[in-house]
């Protein structure tokens, strides 16, 4: 094990970037993420991913922010194990009838402020299972949704893009409160 | 209605009259006491049960009794008995209200010989069929409903379609267990990492899990009613959507039994490249599953490796076929696209760069003991259950299940092929991962040799006219274990009507089994190094 310890300690890093012409836009996204996310809520942003019908498909992919490629944590995005720990509910869908209670109980039991964000084809609209007896619906349809990743699965760099969108409009709600506040 | 020997099952099976066009297997019809008689035959370990799935007016089951090929035995389902004075047990406590709804609807509901009362590996599968079609398993010994949560707003949607106001979903009759000290943990169906829903309702005795109780169903998407009646094209989108992990195999099976149905074969290079594909998928998974095995052991290291590995294989495998998971890119007939033109260079540079990796991990896990502390000897699985419930994958391998079906029903580019299938007898968690390990090595092997010569051709087969209803079936290795595909065509060519199997069917029992006496805490670990499908099982 110390081999290969002292070995990684001398490799380069796997992760993407530090800049790098073709890699740009993912260090571009970091960098912005980083920056707002600070100006929100300190440097952090708790997720809680609920499966509410997937395939498992845009699972992977979730799971693949974590990885050392994409390493979501520089970014001060985590997952939490817990939606009483978290700031945004990862969904993905179809929403089934059989989820849809604890769907809305998760949404529940995530403490204001919230953001929900809907993933895949499937969260977004209800992708192939349009239509069936056992779907509910959309993400939309079940609990309010802030923001929509498509995409079958979406690469784990749009799901990074997406996140941004996410504190963009995160960030001018929180501004807008405070105007509001300030009035 | 003696159960037939073992060493006679075969030939009793081959002496029906196979009925209809069905291919490459036979399917014969027989009545109620020859389907008990297959049943107890089963029962008594003459064969294993693939699967066991129904449709409006019949149920149909997949059998194999080595050395004759599978088979598909059908029975047609007698009229269900009305009267209230009926020794059927009831579907939930509200069953009959709502009834007068069915009479217009034209389909009823049958009732059929449970096969599960003798062959313990179909009482689920049974409990599926009348939820969905409401066809009662007769002298059934789980009466309680599985996939239906009473969430639908109707009963039997595949049969009588009654409506029934929706119930709570919490409404549900977990085994008892009694003893001193037992305390129940629920878990689920949200879990705590990113991964699908499901209930566990643990028993425990301190640590120690005295029993564990799966509920499954969450993720139940109505596939089997979304393919009938679908156009080809739309059905293969659907399947290749039944379990993400397992996409390339689900349409891999599915295009085989529609090519077997109107009998033709993919061309040769497509054939090659679907196994490219399946392979790639393999050592995709199999790469993410044992770091985040590792990793449910605490030890991280394992994990970002082969977490670099898996997203290497990945992006190749975008470049290669344009899509990361390579869904929708096995269609009936063939493949849907070609391999990029530099695919092939990215695809063997991504495995030359993680070859000499993985054998360097792999050697950190053999000389890290604490890791082994925890692997060895956790969650085993006794032999004789992987046998009797036929349990594919690694969690057949890893406890003595000689089966693959890429070897032992192989097909098209595996017919031929010479490779080694990892066996292991421990039945734990390492065992399992050492099957993996192995097949990781195997498949790269594979993908390396077909690169090296891929036959030139074209893609896709055109699909002829069917003259008539045809039937097809199709079992392909997922790396999870044997996916098994049924469909029948209608003479325009869409699905009448289609059936898919995830190996996770025959797994999750185990997975019961496996965690008995272990710790709550290995729990994580167990569950792991089977990584059964949720979404492949609750369709």
């Amino acid at each position: 094990m110390r081999t290969l310890l002292l070995k990684s300690l001398f490799a380069r890093p796997a992760t993407i970037g530090p800049p790098d012409a073709d890699d740009a836009a993912l260090d571009e996204l970091g960098g912005a993420l980083a920056a707002r996310g600070r100006r929100l809520l300190g440097r952090s942003l708790t997720i809680r991913e609920v499966d509410a019908g997937s395939c498992n498909g845009c699972e992977l992919e979730i799971h693949a922010l974590n990885n050392s490629v994409y390493d979501i944590e520089r970014f001060g995005l985590r997952f939490a194990a817990s939606p009483r720990h978290a700031d945004v509910l990862l969904v993905t869908g179809p929403v089934t009838h059989n989820m849809k209670v604890a769907l809305e109980r998760t949404y529940a039991a995530t403490p204001d402020p919230k953001w929900v964000v809907a993933v895949g084809d499937c969260g977004c609209g209800c992708g192939v299972f349009e239509g069936s007896y056992a779907v509910a619906g959309a993400v939309d349809k079940v609990i309010p949704v802030d923001l929509h990743i498509r995409g079958c699965p979406p690469r784990p760099i749009d799901l990074l893009r997406g996140l941004i969108a996410l504190v963009d409009k995160a960030t001018a709600n929180d501004e807008a409160l405070h105007s509001a506040a300030s009035r | 209605m003696m159960a037939v020997h073992t060493s006679v099952f075969a030939a009793w099976l081959a002496g029906f009259t196979p009925v209809g066009f069905h291919a490459p297997w036979q399917r014969f019809n027989v009545d109620a006491g020859e389907w008990t008689t297959v049943a107890k035959s089963l029962g008594e370990g003459a064969g294993d049960l693939l699967a066991l799935w129904g449709e409006a007016d019949a149920v149909h089951m997949a059998v194999r009794a080595p050395p004759a090929d599978p088979c598909v035995i059908s029975l047609a389902v007698a009229p269900a008995l009305a009267s209230p004075a009926s020794p059927l047990p009831a579907l939930h406590p509200h069953a009959g209200e709502g009834r007068e709804a069915a009479n217009g609807g034209g389909k009823g509901s049958g009732c059929f010989p449970s096969v599960g009362r003798f062959h313990p590996p179909a009482i689920r599968l049974e409990r599926a069929i009348r939820d969905l079609y409401g066809h009662m398993p007769l002298n059934a010994l789980d009466s309680r409903a599985w996939l239906d949560h009473g969430q639908w707003g109707l009963d039997a949607p595949l049969g009588a379609r009654i409506s029934r106001p929706r119930r709570d979903p919490a409404d549900y009759e977990f085994q008892t267990v009694h003893g001193h000290g037992l305390h129940q943990i629920p878990v689920g169906p949200v879990h705590a990492g990113i991964i699908e829903p499901g209930h566990f309702r643990f028993t425990a005795n301190g640590e120690t899990v005295a029993r564990l109780e799966e509920r499954l169903g969450y993720v139940h998407k109505g596939v089997d009613a979304l393919l009938t009646g679908a156009a080809l094209a739309k059905a293969a989108r659907i399947v290749a959507r039944i379990s993400g992990d397992s996409t390339v195999a689900f349409s891999f099976a599915f295009s085989l039994a529609v090519e077997a149905a109107l009998g033709i074969e993919a061309p040769p290079r497509a054939a090659v490249l679907r196994g490219v594909m399946a392979e790639l998928e393999r050592v995709a998974n199999h790469l993410g599953d044992i770091g985040a095995i590792c990793n449910d052991a605490a030890f991280a290291l394992i994990h970002a490796h082969c977490g670099i590995f898996r997203e290497r294989v990945l992006a190749a495998s975008d470049l290669a076929f344009g899509h990361r998971l390579m869904m929708d890119r096995i269609v009936p007939g063939g493949v849907a696209c070609d391999i990029a033109a530099d695919g092939g260079v990215a695809v063997l540079a991504a495995l030359d760069e993680i070859a000499p990796r993985f054998d360097e991990i792999v050697a950190l896990y053999d000389d890290t003991p604490s890791l082994q502390d925890r692997t060895c000897a956790t969650g085993r699985v006794a032999g004789d259950l992987v046998k009797r419930w036929a349990a594919g994958g690694h969690v057949g391998r890893a406890s003595g299940r000689d089966f693959d079906a890429r070897r032992d029903l192989a097909y098209p580019p595996y017919r031929g092929l010479s490779f080694t299938v990892p066996l292991y007898t421990a039945g734990d968690v390492d065992a399992r991962l050492r099957v993996r390990i192995d097949e990781v090595r195997s498949s790269i092997g594979m993908i390396r040799d077909w690169l090296a010569d891929l036959p030139s051709g074209p893609l896709v087969a055109p699909l002829p006219q069917a003259a008539g209803p045809r039937e097809g079936i199709a079992i392909t290795e997922a790396f999870r274990g044997d996916a098994l595909a049924w469909l029948r065509l209608d003479a325009d060519g869409s699905v009448a009507r289609c059936h898919l199997r995830d190996a996770s069917w025959f797994q999750w029992p185990l997975l019961e089994a496996a965690i008995e006496n272990n710790i709550v805490a290995d729990f994580p670990l167990c569950n792991k190094s089977f990584n059964c499908s949720y979404s492949g099982h609750d369709l």
